[in-house]
This record gives structure tokens, C-alpha cells and sequence, in this order.
């Protein structure tokens, strides 16, 4: 869980930074695609770095679902019968939410790679710029779909703030200090991230970037 | 102090059990939690009824033998503080309150709310100990333990294995109780032989017996009545990285 979730932590921040390229300018981001694919050449064949970090990225997604779905029947199997008054009063909502919030998160990634990457559910189709999909997609009049990655981030934003703090102690993190430090570093990445991200909708919506 | 209980009651360990209301007139707000289920079997048992079954034993808030889920929370509202040691008049007049036992697929129920807690004591026989050599007591200062250790080694044992982590646990998880046992003994120099084989051991025992896995939701140490802290969980896990590198 620790091990595969700071890899996908690793590349959700290699992708806001990439994100944030739509701020230098439309054909700029459009180049950074553009160079993503070529990274690695001539060493490799066009694309081929970018496959092999896909193909990482899906290990570890594996990997990751795995273990959570482990867990998820082992805690089933060992609660069979349920609490007739259980309240909600403890630990965090964060905590609380990381397997449904893991789900919301699977099925907008679906969705987003549809969208963006492949441009199948997107209004500019598959041969279009880079730039100009992201710019269709959050259209004031396509409301619904920023809102679905409005939510869709905050839940990543709720995921880390659990799961960064989760890995450190099961990677042996051990002292109060550590742990006050721990719980710090994820509050900050989330935030940050969750910022990073949301960032280029606001700024469509806006006319920031046209 | 007049209020209604609704208890689990379950006659047998196959039997299907229901919550039952009683109402329970004229108790002292001084008066322990158990007490007040004394004074309800009082009646219970004038009325002919079967009182309701439940462990305790000191009443003094360190056997770790109470064990009921009080409103939902393990061990009442009242923080770090066991069953028998919670008061009347933590609770208002006219309250509802309900009593339900630990709920585990490791604790199986074996009447009302008493519990089975032998897991936990298959945890500890698979490396709650140290290899000592028996005869006379050594000196008190043969083995010096540094202050510092031996203070957190006391934090960690002072454990009672009630269960509470469990009964809290969303994912019926006993890493609290595990982990304040590996760090008590592996704290002290004593521990240290038996180290590695420990960690890995007792969480073997752990999974046998049922118990979930820990994602770190933290409803254990809140509930804990020692107030044992989370943060033995992240010195188990550091114990068992070492202890499986090394085989």
C-alpha cells in the first residue's frame, strides 16, 4: 500500500507540474506533450520511455488495488456482525473515506484518459491539440464535467492527506515529533497538489487561459 | 437517576441474540456503570429473569476483564478510562443508552455481553515472552536499562489486553495490542534475542486468529482505556521491515 502509493503520489506531482505548463501558453503545453513522448530518443523508439512509465504506473495502480481490496475483506471478515449504534465521532473524515474515495478516484481516471489522453469523450476528438481539448473540456456550458473534476480532485486531495501520513508510519515512523511532522507533510502535499490541479479549470473558466 | 438501558442479549454462542430495552430507576450518579448493570440483575433476577452476563473482574480499572461497547464507543464517552471506572454521571437523566459486546469475528460471542478474548492470548504465546535463565532473582542493576527506554517500555505494557483496540477498529484489527506488547518487550534489553522472531511471530498469530488489517484510522488509541499511542504501530512495522530483510 506504502511502496505503490508514493509511486502514484510521485507521479501525481510530475503530472501537476506538467499541468501547469497551460500557464506559459497554449502552444507551450502543447509542446510539453509533444516532448513527453519523445523523452528517451534516440536511446528508445518515439514514445517508448512514455510506455514503459505507463506500464509502471499500472503495476502499481495493480498493486495498489490489490492490497486495498485485501484489506477491505479481511476487515469484512473479521466484523460479520455490525454495531446497532455505532456514531461517527472519531478519527479523521479523510481516514474514513479512502475506499470509497479510491473508487470515485478509479472511475474518473477512466474517464479522464478518455477524455484527455485518447479525446474520445471529448468535444475536439482524438487529433486535436493538447491545449485545446483541456480549453473544451472546461467550457462554462460543460459545468458538469469541471464539477466532476472539481470532486474527483478534492477526493485524491482527502486520499493523500490519509495516505501520505498512512505510508510514513507503516514505513516505521515511530516518534511523536515525527508524527506531528508526518501529518504536516500531508496536509501540505494534498493542499498543494489539490491547488496545483484545480488551477487550470479555474483558469479556463475564467478566460485566464484562452 | 432514572434511565433506559438496551442491552445485547444472546443466551448462547449460536444462539441468535436482539437488543433489549430495560428501564432502570432511582441509580446514583455516583454509581460505576457496572454497578448500575448490578443493580438491573438485582431486579432481573426478582422478576425471574436470566441477569445479563458480563465480564469484569478489579473493578478497579487495570484487569482489563470489562469490556462493553457503550453508545457505540468502547468503554463509554470517557477517555482513557476503563468500563467499571466510568460514572452515572458522565450520562443524563433519561438517557438511552446502549450496551452492546466487542464485536469480532475473533471474540465470538459467549453469552450477553461476554466474549471470547483467547486470541489475544494466542498472540502472546506466539512471542509475548523473553528466554530468561530461572533460579534465583538477578540483581536488581545486573542489566542497566536507560531511563528513557525504560519509561516508554512501562507506557507500552501498561496494556491491559482488554480488547477495545479490536471492538474500535473498523477493520477489527488487534495491531494496537500487538504492537504495545512487541514494543514492551522489545524496549528492554531482555527483549532483544527473541526480536526479530517476535514481530513476525505474533502477527502471524494475529492473521490466524482472524483479527483485520491495520490502515492506520487511529479509532484504537482513542479508545484505548491506557492510552497506549498509534504510534507502536509504526515501531512494529519498522521491527518487521528488519526482521524479514533479514531471513
Amino acid at each position: 500500500m506504502a511502496v505503490s502509493g508514493a509511486l502514484l503520489v510521485l507521479f501525481l506531482f510530475a503530472h501537476a507540474a506538467g499541468n501547469l505548463k497551460i500557464f506559459v501558453g497554449l502552444s507551450d503545453f502543447d509542446h510539453y506533450a509533444e516532448w513527453l513522448r519523445g523523452l528517451g530518443t534516440p536511446l528508445l523508439p518515439h514514445a517508448w520511455f512514455l510506455w514503459i512509465q505507463r506500464v509502471g504506473l499500472l503495476v502499481a495502480i495493480g498493486l495498489h488495488i490489490w492490497a486495498a481490496t485485501a484489506l477491505t475483506i479481511r476487515a469484512r471478515k473479521a466484523r460479520p456482525v455490525k454495531y446497532a449504534h455505532r456514531p461517527k465521532i472519531q478519527g479523521s473524515y479523510a481516514a474514513r473515506t479512502m475506499r470509497w474515495g479510491g473508487v470515485i478516484i478509479v472511475l474518473f481516471v477512466i474517464y479522464h484518459i478518455l477524455d484527455l489522453t485518447t479525446g474520445h469523450l471529448n468535444p475536439e476528438g482524438g487529433d486535436s491539440d493538447p491545449s485545446a481539448r483541456v480549453v473544451a473540456d472546461f467550457a462554462p456550458e460543460r459545468w458538469y464535467v469541471t464539477l466532476f473534476y472539481v470532486v474527483s480532485v478534492v477526493a485524491v486531495g482527502f486520499h493523500l492527506r490519509h495516505g501520505i501520513w498512512s505510508a510514513f508510519r507503516t514505513l516505521g515512523q515511530q516518534t511523536t515529533k515525527g508524527e506531528r511532522r508526518a501529518q504536516a507533510i500531508a496536509l501540505v502535499l494534498s493542499v498543494v497538489l489539490v491547488a496545483m490541479y484545480l488551477s487550470v479549470p479555474f483558469a479556463v473558466l475564467t478566460g485566464l487561459v484562452d | 437517576m432514572d434511565i433506559k438501558v438496551r442491552v445485547w442479549r444472546q443466551a448462547g454462542p449460536s444462539a441468535a441474540g436482539k437488543m433489549v430495552t430495560y428501564d432502570v430507576k432511582g441509580i446514583s450518579p455516583d454509581a460505576s456503570f457496572l454497578e448500575m448493570i448490578d443493580v438491573l440483575n438485582e431486579t432481573l433476577i426478582l422478576n425471574g429473569d436470566d441477569p445479563i452476563a458480563f465480564d469484569h473482574d478489579c473493578r478497579e480499572g487495570i484487569c482489563g476483564m470489562c469490556s462493553m461497547v457503550i453508545n457505540g464507543v468502547a468503554h463509554g464517552p470517557e477517555k482513557a478510562t476503563t468500563t467499571c471506572q466510568l460514572h452515572m454521571r458522565k450520562f443524563k437523566d433519561g438517557d438511552v443508552i446502549d450496551v452492546e459486546p466487542w464485536r469480532a469475528a475473533a471474540f465470538p460471542v459467549i453469552k450477553d455481553l461476554v466474549v471470547d478474548r483467547t486470541p489475544l492470548d494466542k498472540i502472546i504465546q506466539a512471542g509475548g515472552y523473553i528466554t530468561a535463565p530461572t533460579g534465583t532473582a538477578p540483581d536488581a542493576h545486573a542489566t542497566p536499562v536507560p531511563k528513557k527506554d525504560a519509561d516508554a517500555a512501562f507506557e507500552a505494557a501498561t496494556c491491559i489486553g482488554c480488547g477495545a483496540c479490536v471492538a474500535a477498529c473498523p477493520n477489527g484489527s488487534s495491531m494496537l495490542f500487538t504492537a504495545a506488547k512487541i514494543a514492551h518487550l522489545g524496549l528492554m534489553p531482555q527483549g532483544q534475542p527473541e526480536r526479530d522472531s517476535r514481530v513476525i511471530d505474533m502477527l502471524q498469530a494475529q492473521d490466524d486468529a482472524g483479527f483485520g488489517g491495520c490502515t492506520n484510522a487511529g479509532e484504537c488509541t482513542t479508545v484505548c482505556p491506557k492510552g497506549i499511542p498509534m504510534s507502536l504501530i509504526g515501531r512494529l512495522n519498522s521491527d518487521y521491515r528488519k526482521a524479514i530483510s533479514k531471513r
